[in-house]
């Protein structure tokens, strides 16, 4: 955010002037939540039958905006337009009346329920309530929508039966049915595989072409390209350009997507003495929570004394490359080497004997036991040996004043080592969990998102405590979507895009622009 | 009014809470009383006296409070674990088949032994009750409450198969009561467990091994691995497996060490106060369920556990000795339910709090975190 500040205001180039007439338009949007801009008088303008994508990174607020244009959140400032007409949202109920629907990216469905109970459930309009249901009429209706749409599912199917694409349909169908004319789609590819992407193409074009507005939320280049008519792209919450598609080519779209005014502060050229190699990831391949694939044959190698990061947008399998190395997710293919052995995989004990520290994305949780005392927490991996325990018995006092050592090492704000867990700030939890895990004297740390949700203080901390463990000779690998951060701490960059390694620069030569390109997936893989 | 969730849960709050509930309950009771036609304050008195303080009373809550101890352990260590471990019932039956087996089988054996084996055999027999439930969750994830559950009924119609329907060995087929009505075969000498009479108040050994395993649960949840590791995999399971913790073994470890208590239990039955396997007592006297009702009183802890155990034994007891015409029989049932309902009703307040406040004109949207 800080350097958003600094940035010279940009030009605004918006094209105007939609065949239909416009359909959706925001002027000055505002949203501030306390201590952030999310949204900063936004710009935006969508026609009558028009596909228009929102594009940008994780965190340039396109959620935000969302949610003020389906009634989640009020503006700050700002008006909405529907067809021209200034709109009032107090509630979703009120966006879903004025005939905007919104496609969540976690699906709103009853699981025990049929296709048509959902969308029936769905339908709130007054003049379609009755006491009595019509299942059959329900069900015929859906049947003709899904065939005039290409949104092929049996509407006697139970939702519980269906796959994640078709769950995808029914959430569009609950929209069309009650027949929604601004369609928002909040990133619908994520869960698809290509075939289901291209099937969900035509749909938004055959939405579109019956006069209905779809705005297509992505971080995406190729899709961007493959299905808008236009694109607005937001970057640290402002609406930076509007532009149509056909004339835009992914490396102008990931520019302003990512494009940085202000010089990023490089690593320090300190060089560090590089040793042995500590992890070598070969061929990895795993699944991610909800079963379908999410690391395809991934491999990498960290050095001692080296940080390597792992670069790409949230949920590109960045998370599942983490825990399948520190032994949280079983592989299914492939193999982690590290403290000169292959780990056995899906064993979380043999990671951490191996010498391997993680810490991971959910602090509170995963990283830590929330309702358990900081003392319990710092030994939470270590309780099975000396000093924490002798024999089968804890030595409590040992532990307290381990806890009381690494609280005052790394300045740990808390009245004691007997507080819970969860009564700390967000800053004070990831000075625990990276207490631990550098006092357990690691040959790697693996540091998923270390920072995220970090004040800028703590951020300078933790960066320092990873800079100090490589200058110690630990191999760091730091997940993180934050291209600043990266390019301020890494030796190498590896970008993932959709569970692969799409490519590997040096951070010297790296290229911010190249990078955003990599990691929106707009170049080929190499 | 608004309820919300509570930052912080004072100390306090986890002791005051309880005892008002326990106070709401009695005037809640006193409420009954009254209604039905019977003077409250004078019922109480009676059943104050009738469970603690006439003559004897003392010793035979104590009798009351042995299995009820134990069925509370059993239900608290499992409940530590966020493992609801409903079938301490059936676990007890378990226990008291194996343990009155044994007794029979070792007729011949000196007392200590005999005694001994019983002990285990008992804690033997309802672990393995138990581990069924905590196999299919560990490794099935199957929900133990159900599992659990559904075997109280299984295990009670074994147990009542064994003396009713079948000449089995531990059926009693030659004295002349058993040829009227069928019943369990004595217990020989050597497999009555003996009992300690300190100034008039006996105490079987059931009782004090309950209370020595009391203290011993304490020290294995407070004092060693095996307990952070349950309290860990209680509070977050994700953070158990990040740990590296196997928590499936851990789940059916719980289990059968939560059915190995209960199990005792049902051996105290056998060697302390029956002397053979009586199922239509065993089954009428619901030990399994009303530990449930102790652990959540006791919030898992044990040692509060044995003195809830005493308590609801003194009811219990004072509920045998006070059935008579001119005393509301219902009371002692009553008593029990509204315990357990202010109790629960009760938690609400230690982890809620309710704020009054006037509604705004217009309520104010919150606005959550955002989701960016």
């Amino acid at each position: 955010m800080s350097a958003s500040d600094a940035r010279p205001q940009v030009q605004q180039e918006i094209v105007t002037a939609a065949p239909g007439g416009a359909a959706v338009t925001l002027r000055g949007i505002t949203k501030r939540f306390p201590g952030v801009v999310a949204n900063d008088h936004v710009e935006f303008e969508a026609a009558v039958g028009e596909v228009h994508a929102l594009l940008g990174e994780n965190g340039a607020g396109k959620t935000t905006l969302s949610n003020i244009l389906t009634g989640l959140y009020r503006p700050d400032e700002g008006e909405i337009l529907l067809y021209g007409e200034p709109l009032e949202l107090h509630s979703p109920r009120d966006a879903l009346d004025a005939g905007i629907a919104m496609v969540h990216q976690h699906f709103r469905l009853v699981e025990p329920f049929t296709v048509a109970e959902n969308v029936l459930l769905a339908d709130h309009r007054p003049a379609t309530r009755s006491f009595l249901v019509r299942p059959r009429e329900v069900e015929r209706r859906v049947g003709e929508l899904s065939r005039r749409y290409g949104l092929m599912v049996e509407p006697r199917a139970r939702i519980w039966q269906l796959s994640l694409g078709e769950q995808q349909r029914v959430e569009i169908l609950k929209a069309l049915y009650q027949d929604a004319k601004v369609l928002i789609l909040d990133e619908p590819t994520a869960v698809l595989t290509p075939q289901e992407a291209e099937a969900l193409f035509e749909t938004i074009r055959a939405m579109a072409a019956d006069g209905r507005t779809v705005i297509f939320i992505s971080h995406k280049l190729h899709e961007v390209k493959a299905v808008a008519d236009r694109v607005t792209v937001l970057r640290g919450g402002k609406s930076i350009a509007t532009v149509d598609a056909a004339d835009a080519t992914p490396r102008s779209l990931a520019r302003l997507m990512v494009g940085r005014e202000v010089e990023i502060a490089r690593r320090v050229g300190d060089e560090r003495a590089v040793g042995d190699v500590v992890l070598e990831v070969e061929g990895v391949s795993a699944d991610g929570d909800r079963g379908t694939a999410a690391l395809l044959d991934v491999s990498l190698s960290l050095r001692a004394g080296e940080i390597v990061a792992v670069a790409g947008v949230a949920g590109n399998g960045q998370r599942e490359l983490a825990e399948a190395i520190a032994g949280v997710r079983p592989t299914r293919s492939g193999s982690v080497r590290a403290g000169g052995r292959r780990l056995r995989g899906g064993d979380p004990r043999e990671a951490i004997s191996a010498g391997i520290a993680y810490v991971p994305e959910d602090r509170l949780g995963v990283g830590l036991a929330p309702t358990l005392s900081i003392a319990s927490n710092v030994v939470l991996k270590s309780y099975r040996r000396a000093p924490a325990s002798r024999g089968p018995v804890l030595l409590l006092s040992r532990i307290r004043e381990l806890a009381a050592g690494l609280m005052r090492r790394y300045d740990v704000r808390a009245p004691g080592p007997e507080v819970p867990t969860r009564l700390l700030s967000g800053g004070n939890l990831q000075k625990v969990v990276l207490a631990r895990e550098f006092s357990s004297a690691p040959r790697v740390v693996v540091a998923a998102s270390p920072t995220r949700g970090l004040d800028v203080s703590a951020i300078e901390t933790v960066h320092d405590y990873l800079r100090q463990a490589a200058a110690g000779g630990v191999g760091v690998l730091l997940i993180s979507e934050d291209l600043d951060e990266i390019l301020a701490l890494a030796d190498r960059i590896v970008v993932m895009y959709e569970g692969a390694v799409v490519g590997e620069r040096s951070a010297e030569g790296a290229d911010v622009e190249e990078l955003g390109l990599l990691m929106a997936g707009g170049e080929e893989k190499r | 009014m608004r309820i919300e969730r509570r930052l912080e849960q004072p100390r306090w709050l986890s002791f005051a809470v309880p005892a008002a509930a326990l106070v709401l309950a009695t005037l809640l009771g006193g409420l009954v009383l009254l209604v039905t036609g019977h003077p409250p304050v004078k019922s109480f008195r009676r059943l104050f006296e009738a469970a603690f303080t006439a003559n004897g009373a003392l010793s035979a809550t104590v009798v009351s409070a042995t299995p009820l101890a134990f069925t509370g352990l059993c239900a608290a260590i499992a409940f530590r674990m966020n493992l609801f471990n409903i079938g301490g019932e059936g676990q007890l039956y378990g226990g008291a088949i194996t343990g009155a087996t044994a007794g029979l089988l070792l007729a011949d054996t000196p007392s200590p032994v005999a005694i001994g084996a019983m002990v285990l055999a008992g804690a033997a027999g309802g672990a393995l009750v138990a581990a069924i439930p905590g196999f299919l969750r560990a490794f099935l994830s199957t929900n133990e409450i159900i599992t659990s559950l559904m075997l109280n009924y299984v295990v009670g119609l074994i147990l009542t198969y064994l003396i009713f329907d079948t000449h089995s060995y531990l059926r009693d087929t030659k004295g002349f009561q058993a040829q009227v009505f069928p019943q369990g075969k004595t217990l020989p000498e050597s497999a009555t467990w003996p009992s300690w009479t300190i100034h008039g108040l006996a105490l079987p050994l059931g009782f004090l091994l309950a209370v020595g395993l009391a203290a011993a649960v304490w020290a294995l949840y407070a004092r060693t691995r095996f307990g952070f590791e349950v309290q860990v995999i209680g509070d977050s399971a994700r953070a158990a497996r990040y740990a590296g913790m196997r928590t499936r073994r851990k789940i059916l470890a719980v289990m059968c060490l939560s059915g190995a208590l209960a199990g005792i239990g049902g051996a105290s039955q056998d060697g302390d106060f029956r002397h053979q396997l009586d199922p239509r007592g065993l089954t009428a006297a619901g030990y399994g369920y009303a530990g449930i009702v102790i652990a959540a009183l006791g919030r898992y802890n044990p040692v509060a556990v044995v003195v809830l155990a005493f308590g609801l034994g003194g009811l219990q007891n004072a509920g045998y000795t006070l059935q008579s015409a001119d005393f509301p029989a219902g009371l002692v049932g009553v008593m029990q339910g509204l315990i357990l309902f202010c109790a629960l009703g009760g938690e609400l307040f230690v982890r809620y709090r309710v704020r009054f406040e006037r509604r705004a004109p217009k309520p104010a949207p919150v606005a959550p975190e955002p989701s960016r």
